[in-house]
């Protein structure tokens, strides 16, 4: 007998959260399965929404305005530009105060941990007095033992990009770190807790400690840029803590993985999913699916050797593309692992990625074509299942990284298939 | 005449950093000079197998037992470039009996220790190798590190008086009559260290003596003074496995052939390799049927590799050659050996010798009779030294595993940091300052990091060779921009910028030829990580044309920086918020905000 629900997410990103949501505002009884640790954990928590054109044309200033204008194919002409802002509201009431940009239309350019900018819609409130697109003098503040953000370079690199505002930055040992080696959380939980450290001039208190160390580092900035690792769960207290001390704005410039701002936001969407009643069930990898090749009856989910089904009417397949291992590959072939939907790709692999690092790679793209309604259609164009729509990465037809429009389109497309699949059952 | 130096060597790969060693050693004043990085050519672009004389052991038996007797030269001299793995030859039931009998007795009349191991003692020994194995010879093989090996002769030979120019390529010989007395070499930055963005440099060196060792190349440079010398370049591909399915050299146990050569190497395996004749040393197609044939072929010897993740493959240029006349059709064929070509001997043309075939193993005993030769030349009366004195890094390293010092660091890293660095680990990781590990699949911290850029400039690709950062599961994605990050402020924000995007860009041409599967993964997430992360691909700093900020959301200010505020502190007028321009190209009035 199978474990049954209304409808049945696979996928616990943004895109499956945001679906799970979506769908839980229906009143019908919604599940989310996951695998691995979200790929949200290797996000730098920005929103972003559409930085650049699929031709390459950016930064832009509107997203909404440019979303418009995809060709036909891309998630975001699938589902139309209403629905994207209806999505990014929806986000907006469940981020709360932990993300800022609500205020305009227009994108905000962010540094980066490297120094240069990116074109954002949503941005983490730790991150807001630090835009780019504001012209106050910066100090940026790095730590010996941890470089993945060197500040002296990443200012630098800023100046070079041309931001309007002077910028320095500065390199110092973090106030009780005694391992190279330490993690970013031990950072956060440091300042969270405000530990007592020991600096060499008697007992102090992490949050001091620092507040001194940068202090003597300021000359007039009014604002300072830290690597994100300002707190954990007391992210708001440690930073306001620090502005007290200071005198000045403080914000955490995003960085790459682990990022402390994706975990953050993590929290956030699996609180609400509690919130909402969603059944979440962690830790095990649907393998395959039982159906009548029309609908899918249940799925298998592999339980330490074991195949366990879990049914549901509707389902919305939101694993990740080729990070998340929503979409696999092998020497022969580009493939959706579970229900094996239509994956359109060059026969020869050769043909996947093209010779420049950066360039216009057909892999970027790969992933399922869909119709309006987000459901996953086979290479004739005709739909795969009744009763399947797919959301986020693993959805094809869009480059995201190129566009900087991966989020965007993890909370249109899941919202939307969310809501459908939540229609469907209710309706 | 008055001449720059004493001896001119052409190339900077096992052979010639061979060379500029020993001949240094004897005393004599040494130049040499490299088209790109150290082991850029030939010497970069093995497989690391460190030979018994086994695989020559039916087809060579003079190369096999040199290469015998250089394993014993190198385990005194290079412990540190070396790792003593052992080989297998490895029968399978459709492989020849008869070859078996005659690589055994070969192998033993060439003083190769040699044993046969039923086909359950080959598997106790590797777990992996396929099931319906026949049977297998146990040999001395190892596994050399190229680049370790070719960096401490060139440092050993630099502490010996000898001036090493890389990235100085060879666009002319100096020939007066049927004297050569020298080369015009361009420096792509400037004599010295490599700086990026440093204008390049034309310079004339002037030598009593040339020595063109630049392999496989060596017909170009010849060329350039109408001497012909008849190199046939044959490629190769390499494919390395992301960990060491092996841990012993796994060799197929048949005549040579494509797809017969397993060799574990540091964090991976390496397999290998082809062999096609191609016109151009420099340009020659890498093609997707050399990687599938061998992951097929050597499956057979290890069927887990049929699934197991790849990382990159690689392609090298055998530079080998055949005395005119021989019309050797099948480059598989062609000698192993190396052969001197006296150009005063053979075109009446004085002042250079050139340098062709030959191999890895046995680079140093190429070098002694080269660099004998050379003294004969010069009339300068000296001895070898290289088979006696150990490469720095390899001297006394008992002492160094008697020591037990972690340097502070977790004992993963420690250990394979001193692996690398041997007897100079602790004059480079015994550090006060913070050494956080900067690329993780390898194990490399800032220390080693800074010890290379301090030999080497603003090159990351001299770097990673020195330390593999950025040689591992990830190829660099997590890594390139911690490296360039290491250049400043030594290098301006801009050199080190171009530094890692030529590394970036170099691990992406190897990643190419591995993507599917896990590795299509990682190149997905490292394209994601610095696209979306960083922004690296449409990075206002790099691409043409400034950005309107002022156009774009400036955030929603609190109370503490509103306009009283700004007056309260620095006393500036409010309706004029103070502003220092930034280094960009930006009009005033493209400033001024919407707040």
């Amino acid at each position: 007998m199978a474990i049954t629900d209304d409808v049945l997410v696979i996928g616990g990103g943004l895109a499956g959260a945001m679906a799970a949501l979506a769908a839980a505002e229906h009143d019908v009884q919604v599940r989310m399965i996951t695998y691995k640790q979200s790929t949200l954990r290797h996000a730098s928590g920005l929103i972003d929404v559409l930085g650049y054109t699929p031709t390459g044309d950016g930064p832009l200033v509107d997203p909404f305005e440019a979303l418009e204008a995809v060709p036909a194919g891309h998630p975001y002409e699938r589902v139309g530009g209403d629905a994207v802002r209806e999505a990014l509201l929806f986000f907006d009431a469940i981020a709360g105060s932990l993300y800022a940009g609500t205020h305009t239309d227009a994108n905000a350019l962010v540094p980066t941990a490297s120094g240069s900018v990116k074109p954002t819609a949503r941005y983490p409130s730790a991150v807001a007095s630090g835009l780019a697109s504001d012209d106050r003098d910066t100090l940026l503040v790095g730590f010996e033992t941890l470089p993945e953000f060197d500040a002296p370079m990443a200012a630098a690199h800023l100046e070079a990009a041309g931001v309007p505002f002077a910028v320095r930055g500065v390199t110092r040992r973090f106030p009780g770190i005694r391992r190279d080696d330490a993690k970013v959380t031990r950072y956060a939980h440091l300042l969270d807790r405000d530990e007592d450290v020991d600096i060499g001039r008697g007992a102090t208190r992490a949050r001091p400690a620092l507040a001194e160390l940068v202090r003597q580092a300021l000359d007039g900035e009014r604002r300072v840029g830290f690597p994100p690792v300002l707190g954990d769960d007391n992210h708001d207290t440690v930073r306001r803590d620090l502005e007290e001390r200071l005198g000045v704005d403080v914000f955490e410039v995003p960085s790459g993985p682990p990022s402390l701002p994706g975990m953050r936001l993590e929290d956030r969407l699996y609180h609400a999913l509690e919130e909402a009643g969603v059944r979440v069930t962690t830790g095990i990898p649907v393998v395959d699916y039982e159906g009548d090749g029309d609908r899918i009856d249940r799925v298998l989910v592999d339980r330490k050797g074991q195949q366990v089904p879990y049914a549901a009417e509707e389902y919305v397949l939101a694993t990740g593309g080729l990070v998340g291992k929503g979409i696999d590959s092998g020497r022969e072939r580009v493939f959706e692992p579970i229900f094996d939907c239509h994956v359109d790709h060059a026969a020869d692999r050769y043909d996947w990625f093209v010779d420049d690092v950066f360039g216009d790679h057909p892999f970027a793209r790969y992933g399922l074509s869909v119709d309006h309604e987000l459901r996953p259609q086979d290479g004739g164009g005709d739909r795969e299942f009744d009763n399947l729509r797919a959301a986020g990465a693993v959805l094809g037809g869009y480059d995201f990284a190129a566009e900087k429009s991966g989020s965007g389109v993890s909370l249109a497309t899941g919202f939307v298939a969310g809501d459908r699949a939540g229609t469907e059952v209710s309706g | 005449m008055a001449t720059d130096t004493e001896v001119l060597v052409l190339g900077g790969g096992s052979t010639g950093c061979g060379i500029a060693r020993d001949l240094a050693m004897r005393g004599l004043e040494v130049t040499l000079v490299e088209r790109g990085n150290l082991t850029h050519g030939t010497t970069g672009r093995m497989h690391g197998l460190l030979h018994s004389g086994g695989r020559y052991a039916v087809s060579d038996q003079s190369s096999a037992r040199e290469c015998i007797q250089e394993v014993g030269v190198l385990q005194d001299i290079a412990g540190h470039c070396i790792e003593m793995t052992g080989g297998l030859f490895v029968q399978r039931p459709e492989d020849s009996d008869d070859y078996f009998q005659q690589k055994l007795e070969g192998c033993r009349a060439c003083d190769i220790p040699a044993q046969v191991l039923s086909a359950r003692e080959a598997r106790e020994r590797e777990p992996y190798l396929a099931k319906d194995i026949k049977r297998a010879i146990a040999v001395p093989d190892g596994a050399v590190d190229p680049f370790r090996l070719c960096v401490a002769n060139a440092h050993d030979a630099e502490r010996h008086g000898a001036r090493i120019e890389t990235h100085a390529e060879v666009i002319d010989l100096l020939r007066e009559g049927d004297d050569i007395y020298g080369v015009t070499v361009r420096h792509d930055s400037g004599p010295g260290k490599r700086t990026h963005k440093t204008p390049g440099t034309i310079e004339d060196i002037t030598a009593a003596y040339v020595v063109n060792a630049t392999g496989a190349w060596a017909g170009q440079i010849g060329a350039m003074a109408d001497l012909e010398v008849a190199v046939r370049p044959s490629k190769g591909v390499m494919t390395i496995m992301n960990i060491r399915q092996v841990d012993t050299v796994i060799n197929r146990c048949r005549p040579k052939g494509d797809a017969d050569i397993i060799v574990p190497h540091e964090t991976t395996a390496i397999l290998g390799t082809t062999d096609e004749e191609v016109e151009d040393p420099d340009d020659y197609p890498e093609e997707q049927w050399e990687v599938d044939t061998m992951i097929d072929t050597l499956s057979e010897l290890v069927p887990i590799l049929s699934d197991a993740r790849t990382i990159r493959s690689f392609w090298g240029v055998r530079p080998l050659y055949e005395p005119p006349g021989t019309g050797t059709e099948d480059p598989t064929d062609i000698t192993r050996d190396f052969f001197l070509l006296d150009h005063e001997e053979r075109d009446g043309v004085g002042g250079m010798t050139s340098i062709v075939g030959g191999k890895l193993t046995t680079y140093r005993l190429m070098a002694e009779k080269i660099s004998d030769h050379i003294c004969d030349q010069l009339g300068h009366r000296a001895t070898c030294e290289t088979a006696d004195v150990p490469l720095p890094g390899s001297e006394n390293l008992e002492a160094l595993d008697e020591a037990m010092d972690d340097f502070g660091l977790r004992s993963p890293v420690a250990r394979r940091s001193k692996q690398r660095l041997g007897s100079r680990s602790r004059a480079v990781l015994d550090t006060d300052e913070p050494n956080p590990v900067i690329c993780n699949c390898e194990s490399v911290t800032r220390a080693e990091v800074q010890d290379a850029i301090e030999q080497s400039g603003s090159d990351l690709n001299a770097v990673r060779i020195r330390t593999r950062a950025s040689m591992g599961n990830c190829q660099g994605g997590f890594c390139c921009r911690l490296l360039g990050n290491e250049l400043h402020p030594e290098y301006d924000e801009e050199t080190a910028r171009a530094a890692y995007d030529e590394l970036f860009q170099e691990r992406w041409k190897g990643e190419r030829h591995a993507l599917w599967g896990e590795q299509l993964s990682q190149a997905m997430l490292n394209y994601a990580l610095h696209a979306t992360t960083y922004n690296a691909d449409a990075d206002p700093a790099a691409v043409d044309g400034s950005v309107d900020f002022a156009a774009f959301d400036g955030g929603q200010r609190d109370s503490r920086d509103d306009p009283a505020g700004v007056m309260a502190t620095d006393g500036g007028d409010p309706s004029q918020p103070s502003r220092r321009p930034g280094r960009g190209d930006h009009s005033p009035a493209d400033r001024g905000g919407d707040r």
